[in-house]
């Protein structure tokens, strides 16, 4: 299958200042050729197991990209590559044009602009509501900055609009740790918003939610996608139809298909993997 | 259910009954001092003993605060904090054993036969170099400690086990007579602090006083990082490391800093024991103490800071009436205190207050 075709949604926030410059960070990402994410022939093994074998795999500029594949095909692993969790022991992985996302530290990856949501909800459950979305809120993040830092107008603005769109406008003093499992993964998804990251990666966002969740889910990602990049890993077909530009299908740690949901569901190797012989 | 520690923080301090009995023991504390100038047959007047006592437990409450800091809000568990104290009340030994010595050199380096003062005495005759001392060698071991613990991940029950051996080896190393600080004696024996005696009424109100001042300012300080933006990633670091980390912060900075800070207020509090006290040596470092500090904050109330000191009052306080009363039981109830506060008083003597508040 051939890589994906580039949506063109180019958001001009971001794309239209870095075109043309070679260096890092500084200004914006250099999102020049419209792909965002680029893994080529990643391998990664832990003591011989191959958990990610020769991936290659490209995101483009404003896709929703859905993943998909039995468990152990190496989902999580691949997500833990792109955020600087683990390093792959072959092949180039790049953040735009220009970051090498093998030689970046977690931290740094999270600053150039790219978000996760974990599989188990993760909140910050003493802090309430409100705290979690403003220690997440794009802003300098350093020691001396946070030592001094007050919010903003224009910060509690975007703090209030986060609340509403999640729906935790109510909650917004109550503790975390407080929260039902599915107010937990909405304020996390709050949290992505607030970090304003250019890529999403969400392990699982729907897993223990209700239907009527699922479907507010679904609505959220569509509006989010173009003027940001997501990449979704998600079980729930009934999910992945209702969002999907392009799904990929990994197995065995390589990339087994890619296109639409239909042409996937299609495909006679994907019938295999998943039902079996 | 864990409340928010800021939140926590605000309510006990908020209410005006609580401000009022703060206000008055802030008085006490100050009134202390001036009444032990009074001539010794007042009816008022308060002994050097008293005086001396409660001086030793307000410098324990500062480490009982230093420790609530990094344990409280960054979930650090320190069990060598005693380090950092025995440090800075060393710094300011080495200026008083040069006091007392004068022109020559300390008395225990004439035992040893030694003819020179070590490299690293030099400059402690100058009370601003020592007062240098007391911040730079606990900040500067805390911090290089730090770097190291934190750049390798150490978290948890391992870091409370190497915090514990740093205060191990900085005992046995301090008990050397090699080493230069006077083996296992220590320092005594000192006489003037800037020229005057150390050990006349008016200095040791002064030494009070500016312990009370250290007190206040050390809470102050741990209230305002509390209520900030960076006592809130604090907790965060503490519940949800990782996902600190995906939001765009370095937690290493982060622990590095309240870390050494406190490490520092411990220095400075150490640094008001020894002339209090009148005797520094090796075995403030026994690991023992440091567990003690702990045993303060979870008495207290842990992420509270005011919870901590009043800890710290309060087993010292029993602990200096036992040891008098019923001498042989006084470790039996220290350990009764603290399993009955874990069981039934998770959040320490301020949950306590906190809750008849509330019902």
């Amino acid at each position: 299958m051939k890589a994906t075709p580039v949506p063109n949604l180019v958001d001009a926030s971001f794309s239209s200042e870095s075109s043309g410059l070679g260096h890092q960070v500084t200004g914006g990402l250099d999102t020049r050729h419209g792909t965002i994410l680029t893994l080529e022939d990643i391998g990664v093994s832990f003591d011989g197991f191959k958990a990610l074998n020769a991936l290659t795999l490209y995101i483009g500029v404003g896709e929703l990209r859905c993943i998909i594949g039995p468990n152990g095909a190496g989902k999580t692993t691949l997500m833990d590559v792109i955020t600087g969790k683990t390093r792959p022991d072959t092949g180039k992985a790049y953040f735009g044009e220009t970051l090498d996302l093998t030689r970046l530290s977690e931290v740094e990856i999270a600053q150039a602009g790219i978000g996760r949501k974990f599989q188990k909800p993760t909140v910050f459950e003493a802090l309430t509501v409100y705290e979690n979305l403003e220690l997440a809120q794009k802003t300098n993040k350093s020691v001396w900055a946070s030592l001094r830092a007050t919010l903003t107008g224009e910060q509690q603005d975007r703090l209030e609009e986060v609340l509403v769109t999640i729906r935790l406008a109510e909650s917004r003093h109550r503790p975390a740790g407080l929260l039902s499992h599915g107010q937990k993964q909405f304020l996390e998804i709050g949290m992505l918003l607030t970090q304003e990251p250019q890529l999403l990666l969400l392990d699982e966002p729907v897993a223990g939610m209700t239907d009527a969740e699922t479907e507010f889910t679904a609505e959220l990602f569509t509006s989010l996608a173009r003027k940001h990049s997501l990449m979704v890993v998600e079980h729930d077909m009934g999910f992945v139809e209702a969002i999907a530009d392009h799904v990929t299908v990994l197995h065995q740690g390589h990339v087994l298909a890619e296109g639409s949901l239909a042409e996937v569901q299609a495909n006679e190797q994907v019938i295999e993997v998943y039902l079996g012989r | 259910m864990n409340q928010p520690l800021t939140l926590t923080a605000a309510r006990t301090v908020g209410p005006r009954w609580t401000l009022g009995i703060a206000a008055v023991a802030l008085a006490i504390l100050i009134a202390l001092p001036l009444l032990s100038l009074l001539p010794n047959d007042h009816p008022l007047q308060v002994s050097a003993y008293t005086l001396t006592l409660v001086g030793k437990i307000l410098c324990y409450a500062i480490v009982a605060l230093a420790l609530d800091l990094v344990w409280g809000y960054a979930g650090l568990l320190s069990l060598g904090h005693g380090v950092f104290f025995a440090l800075g009340g060393y710094a300011m030994g080495m200026y008083l054993m040069r006091q007392a010595s004068g022109e020559g050199i300390p008395a225990f380096m004439t035992f040893l036969s030694w003819t020179e003062i070590p490299w690293f005495w030099a400059g402690t005759q100058h009370f601003l170099w020592a007062l240098c001392l007391v911040v730079l060698a606990p900040g500067l071991l805390a911090f290089v400690f730090g770097f190291f613990a934190f750049r390798s991940r150490i978290k948890g029950v391992y870091f409370s086990i190497m915090t514990q051996a740093l205060t191990f080896a900085g005992m046995l190393l301090f008990f050397r007579n090699e080493t230069g600080f006077g083996g296992n004696n220590g320092f005594t024996g000192f006489t003037t602090l800037l020229g005057f005696p150390i050990a006349a009424p008016g200095m040791r109100a002064l030494l009070f006083l500016l312990t009370v001042a250290l007190l206040v300012a050390s809470l102050l300080l741990g209230w305002q990082l509390a209520r900030s933006k960076f006592g809130r990633i604090l907790t965060a670091i503490r519940d949800a490391e990782n996902r600190v980390m995906f939001c765009g912060y370095d937690p290493r900075g982060f622990k590095l800093f309240v870390w050494t800070l406190s490490a520092v207020i411990c220095g400075l509090a150490g640094a008001l024991y020894v002339p209090q006290v009148g005797i520094i040596n090796p075995s403030e470092m026994a690991p023992t103490n440091s567990i003690e500090a702990a045993i303060w904050v979870a008495l207290g109330g842990r992420g509270t800071l005011i919870g901590p000191v009043l800890g710290a009052g309060i087993v010292n306080g029993a602990k200096s009436w036992f040891t008098v009363a019923f001498p042989e039981y006084w470790l039996f109830f220290l350990g009764l205190l603290f399993i009955v506060v874990t069981l039934f008083l998770p959040k320490g003597v301020i949950g306590l207050i906190r809750k008849d508040k509330e019902t």
